[in-house]
């Protein structure tokens, strides 16, 4: 039989941290600082609303952009809460979660041999999506002496006549990185002088710590050749419902929909009917939950660097960003005896790519009492090497 | 009072046997700094008492709980106040509040039994000059207080790893 598996399929890598799952799973008593995701409960407000809708029978396909009314609350939001300007007629689309708006923006763009810069370390889908458009992604490299902030020169020395696009996360999962208006403004410069696109995936938003999150597309003139992601999940404890969303100008926006019509039709519809209530009435839920991120972050990072693992402090996302240098050592060595001989779950920072080896990610997702035990074991962990 | 005073309450309120080091280090403040504060807050009179919050049915304490509601005559120079403050000497009356709407008062009395709270009311509250008028509830179950949920909630299973 010939191996019916595309070559693309076959090339892309496999979730790096696989043989740790299964090994996590068969472990009792493990405090995992491995998942990406709020520990809190989606807000009850949100769940009734959704109850009761589908009690009430609204259980069928919305239009392809999403309900009308959620698009225009999320217009109103994101003007007032970063002074974006999106039309909820024809520059918003509400996906499952970010991560097909991900994918939709990245098949929109590239072509064959396009070359989509990804700023690293970065979520782990972006390279994958790329390679899978038959694009060809290229790091960029955040290093731990930029606060892991992109820097700009760093962002010149790669882009080639291929260059079609940068994509960038800020708050960044995994280092916590932040940029603020200045870092953005240098990068602005480039994206237009190179006449770049430009897609941020802004879902940790609502996570920054210190001042308030600037929207990539609210910076020079880079709206004409943005595309903004953002999603309920984080912010509102909603990782499961997969409501995301993706705004860009119109004539972007419209070519995007057409894939978005194709392989999702629309977002559930139970989702889209929280994600409404959410902006409705879970301002105070969401501050809450923000509220407590924060405390556990500065008692978590002082925490690591009292035991003795360099942590800088994130100024945004639920991530700490230890490095293990120094330890003897690598990130996926460390990973795998912290799990198995103390068993505290973290991921290795190789996985986000460039700029990530060296490092863990340790989610603070968790809650203060999990903290404190899981720093009492990695310090016991430390003694022992 | 500033912002870490207010975040220092927000703390205690949730869970007061944390440690100022604790604390401090959830607000990035020294221990030193954050205990002076927390005085500072307890001399102010802003912290009143520590306390738990407890599932006395847990407990097998058979404590009967009721909320009296109390029309009341306003007197001329003090209002509701100085009857306020008579009602709230009783060791009996945990809460007491004045509100707007079809009554003026509302209590929380607690007491051995059903006979221990009908004799403090009638007794005690119900002879009292200028209240009018008393409406006695008893409460047959607590679910939630002060914020807490007092039943049991089934953990949600969370996966070990995800991006």
């Amino acid at each position: 039989m010939r191996n019916f598996i595309s070559e693309r399929a076959r090339t892309i890598p496999p979730s790096g941290i696989r043989k740790f799952f299964d090994l996590a799973l068969s472990m009792e008593d493990v405090i995992s600082l491995g998942v990406g995701e709020p520990d809190f409960r989606t807000p009850w407000n949100i769940c009734e609303s959704s109850i009761y809708s589908i009690e009430q029978g609204v259980t069928s396909y919305t239009p392809n952009k999403g309900l009308p009314a959620l698009r225009e609350a999320l217009s109103n939001y994101l003007k007032q809460h970063y002074g974006l300007t999106y039309n909820a007629d024809n520059e918003i689309i509400i996906t499952s979660g970010v991560s097909e708006a991900l994918d939709i923006a990245v098949r929109a763009l590239v072509d064959p041999g396009d070359e989509i810069l990804i700023a690293q370390p970065s979520y782990v889908s972006y390279a994958p999506c790329v390679t899978l458009a038959g694009g060809k992604p290229v790091p960029v490299e955040c290093t731990e002496s930029d606060k892991f902030r992109l820097n700009p020169d760093a962002l010149l020395e790669k882009i080639t006549r291929k260059t079609k696009a940068l994509m960038i996360n800020f708050p960044n999962n995994p280092t916590g990185a932040v940029m603020n208006r200045k870092d953005l403004e240098a990068i602005a410069d480039i994206v237009i002088d190179k006449d770049l696109l430009l897609v941020t995936d802004e879902v940790y938003a609502e996570l920054t710590y210190e001042g308030s999150h600037i929207a990539a597309a609210t910076v020079s003139d880079l709206w004409e050749r943005t595309i903004t992601l953002n999603g309920f999940s984080k912010a509102y404890a909603m990782t499961g419902w997969r409501v995301g969303y993706l705004c860009a100008p119109k004539d972007l926006c419209e070519t995007i929909l057409k894939i978005h019509q194709y392989v999702m039709l629309c977002a559930p519809v139970m989702g889209q009917v929280g994600a409404l209530e959410a902006l409705r009435s879970a301002e105070e839920d969401k501050n809450n939950m923000v509220n407590e991120y924060r405390l556990r972050r500065n008692m978590f990072v002082a925490g690591l660097n009292r035991i003795g693992l360099s942590t800088h402090i994130p100024e945004g996302a639920f991530y700490a960003f230890p490095t293990v240098k120094g330890t003897g050592l690598s990130d996926t060595e460390f990973a795998e005896r912290l799990l198995k001989e103390q068993r505290v779950a973290v991921v290795p920072g190789s996985v986000f790519g460039v700029g990530g080896e060296s490092h863990l990610r340790c989610a603070y997702a968790v809650s203060r009492k999990q903290l404190n035990e899981a720093l009492a074991r990695m310090d016991i962990f430390l003694n022992s090497l | 009072m500033d912002d870490k005073d207010l975040e220092i309450l927000r703390i205690l309120e949730d869970n007061s046997r944390l440690s100022a080091q604790e604390i401090g280090m959830m607000i990035c403040l020294t221990t030193v700094e954050t205990e002076a504060r927390i005085q500072a807050l307890e001399t102010a009179g802003v912290i009143r008492k520590y306390t738990a919050v407890i599932n006395w049915e847990l407990a097998g304490n058979g404590e009967v709980s009721s909320i009296i509601e109390l029309k009341v005559s306003p007197e001329r120079d003090y209002g509701y106040d100085r009857i306020a403050e008579r009602l709230s000497r009783f060791r009996q009356v945990k809460s007491l509040r004045l509100m707007t709407g079809t009554y003026d008062l509302q209590l929380l009395v607690t007491g051995r039994n059903m006979q221990d709270v009908s004799r403090f009311v009638s007794e005690h509250v119900a002879p009292m000059d200028r209240i009018r008028e008393t409406a006695t509830h008893i409460i047959m179950k607590s679910y939630k207080e002060n914020g807490n949920m007092l039943f049991e909630q089934q953990e949600a299973e969370r996966l070990p790893y995800s991006f």
